[in-house]
């Protein structure tokens, strides 16, 4: 029983990453209606800027402010250059896109900071948690920032302006746009906040997983996972689905015999989709109702 | 805008039925393709026929792709694996049970067929984004899967299978890579003709119903789930076969050359040949073999992101694919024709 409990511990713990990077996908994802692969590239991008930063002998806070700053128009000023003009070409040309994104954001990242990995530090430290061996005070810190940004946004979304806009712009954009509502720069500004939560995702993860172009490959996956899994129109299914992959994915690398860290991916995966056959908008997705 | 233009605005998935006077020219066109792919082996060197090998292969994998998402609309990131399966049940069959590298072909084809169309099953319930991930999963699970220790007696595990390489047979005087080319060159064009003439057939017309509207499609009374299972399995038969022929091209089989790389390589390419449009899968095939090989030219640092802005290149400029390219020529013919 011990160690059914330190396991799922643990997997919240890696959880908090999936829960960050599945937040930003989902964002994302309400503002274009694609799942951006380049995601995690941007997120690791950030995370080498606010680096970059700290070595020219900014204090961490100042830097996390700056970086999430430099996303947030960065983020925008790729819509803006590179994906608006896609905007009405077919669906699988704008998922070439995200490809090629993602081959550019990695080789540059490499050039500039090359591939040797780099220590990152962690704001909150790295002693045991309330002492507990399983639980680092940054992996709590990590589910705090996690919990915080969800209801940050969560009051953004339902309680704001712009937030209203936003989501009108994302479900009907005929009739915002009729309503006066920008629907273009809306995409825009929904890049923005996907790629500043992006950041965050990465300078929290980046102490964990440490810094270097791919840290994000394996990150991104299960952020996708758990996006899917808690339903890609819910940003509170995208966090519970993040949990519940990190312990699910740690679950099955205890109990299942022959299950090595190799398998863990696989059947994490096939776990999921097995969800999805039975509820297949996610656990919290709404289901959409298509006009015929 | 121009009709023709027009067609490309509205039909980007689409396979429409092509006018009678551009049919005659796509066929003259194709006629020339052929003639240049039968003579230019015997003028170049054998790592050039090599590569054109691989051109085949590869377009032969994207044109499975093709079927798949342009016929029936069902996204798949997970036609690695279906390559990797055909890929080892040739150098097993090859390996160990001694079987003619031509007949482990078929053999391949009906196995991948079979795994597609059992793998079709559940994805039934899934579309879109999900089944992405479906596929995705299929995709990752692929390389480690080939690595289990049950299976490493037959697989090799993580050092992978070597093949031996075919001589050409009944004495012609030609070397291993020519003989394999046109080898390659006539199991991809028998199966480019049975693809034409499926997605023309009744079949194809209901996997094209099935990709405008599900819903419509089924009340005109076409099976729903037979064919976009039997969509899922065709196209896994034939990347099996791709599979199968690579694996004889390269001489060697290992789980790490199957990754989901591989498969994101598949789908640029067909996105690059034009979604739905059968011939532009061997353009699309250049692009993923060649535009790397070209980024890494340009700059050895910087090869990935010299192949971003070429592919980024590609899609402003054309963003339905060498399929708009081959549009406006038609037209440009057309008008010259009218003048």
């Amino acid at each position: 029983m011990e160690l059914f409990t330190n396991q799922v511990l643990a997997g919240i713990a890696t959880g908090a990453i999936y829960a960050c990077m599945a937040l930003a996908v989902v964002m994302i994802y309400q503002a274009i209606d694609h799942l951006n692969f380049a995601q995690g590239e941007m997120a690791m991008f950030s995370t080498f800027i606010s680096w970059q930063l700290m070595q020219w002998g900014i204090p961490y806070w100042a830097a996390f402010v700056i970086t999430l700053a430099l996303s947030f128009v960065g983020g925008i000023a790729i819509e803006r250059i590179l994906f608006k003009p896609l905007a009405k070409a077919p669906v699988l040309t704008n998922v070439a896109g995200f490809i090629a994104l993602f081959a550019i954001i990695n080789s540059s990242a490499g050039l500039i900071w090359d591939f040797t990995i780099k220590q990152y530090p962690t704001p909150f430290g790295s002693s045991p948690f309330l002492g507990s061996q399983l639980i680092s005070t940054h992996q709590a810190g990590m589910i705090g920032v996690t919990v915080l940004l969800l209801l940050g946004l969560y009051f953004f979304f339902q309680y704001t302006k712009i937030g209203l806009a936003m989501r009108a712009a994302a479900s009907v954009p005929e009739s915002a746009r009729l309503v006066g509502i920008n629907t273009s720069w809306m995409i825009a500004l929904g890049w923005g906040m996907a790629s500043a939560i992006g950041a965050i995702a990465g300078m929290l993860i980046a102490p964990v997983v440490f810094l270097e172009p791919n840290m994000m490959g394996g990150v991104l996956i299960y952020g996708f996972a758990a996006a899917v899994l808690g339903g890609l129109t819910s940003p509170f299914g995208a966090v519970v689905g993040g949990f519940l992959v990190g312990v699910f994915e740690n679950l099955a690398g205890t109990y299942i015999p022959g299950v090595g860290n190799e398998l863990k991916l696989p059947i994490a995966l096939a776990l999921i989709i097995s969800v999805l056959v039975v509820k297949p908008a996610g656990l919290f997705g709404r289901q959409i109702v298509k006009r015929v | 805008m121009s009709a023709a233009e027009e067609v490309v605005a509205e039909g980007h998935q689409a396979v429409e039925a092509v006018p009678k006077r551009a049919m005659t020219l796509g066929t003259g066109t194709s006629l020339l393709v052929l003639a240049v792919l039968l003579i230019v082996p015997v003028f170049v060197k054998n790592f050039i026929i090599f590569q054109m090998t691989m051109l085949l292969i590869y377009g032969l994998a994207v044109l499975a792709l093709n079927i798949l998402t342009g016929g029936s609309g069902q996204f798949s990131l997970g036609q690695s694996a279906f390559y990797a399966v055909g890929a080892y049940t040739s150098a097993v069959l090859m390996e160990y049970f001694n079987v003619n590298y031509a007949l482990t072909i078929p053999i391949s084809a009906v196995v991948c067929f079979g795994f597609g169309y059992l793998f079709g099953k559940p994805a039934l319930r899934l579309s879109g984004v999900y089944l992405a991930l479906a596929t995705f999963a299929l995709a990752t699970a692929m390389p480690q899967l080939l690595k289990l220790n049950f299976l490493e007696h037959w697989t090799g595990g993580v050092q992978g299978l070597v093949v031996t390489k075919p001589d050409a047979p009944f004495g012609l005087p030609m070397s291993q890579d020519t003989w394999l080319y046109y080898f390659s060159l006539a199991v991809v064009l028998a199966i480019y003709i049975f693809s034409v003439n499926l997605l023309r057939s009744r079949s194809g017309r209901a996997f094209m119903a099935i990709r405008d509207n599900e819903i419509a499609a089924s009340s005109m009374g076409v099976n729903v789930a037979l064919y976009k299972t039997l969509a899922f399995g065709v196209s896994a038969g034939i990347t099996g076969v791709a599979g199968s022929l690579g694996a004889i091209a390269v001489q060697f089989v290992a789980p790490d050359s199957y990754t989901i790389t591989l498969a994101i390589s598949l789908f640029l390419g067909m996105v690059v040949g034009g979604v739905g449009w059968l011939p532009g899968s061997f353009v699309g095939a250049a692009f993923i073999i060649f535009v790397p090989n070209m980024a890494e030219g340009i700059s050895k640092g910087l090869s990935g992101a010299v192949f971003g802005v070429l592919l980024f290149a590609v899609i402003y400029l054309v963003p339905h694919g060498a399929r708009q390219i081959a549009i406006m020529g038609q037209q440009l013919v057309g008008r010259l024709r009218k003048n």
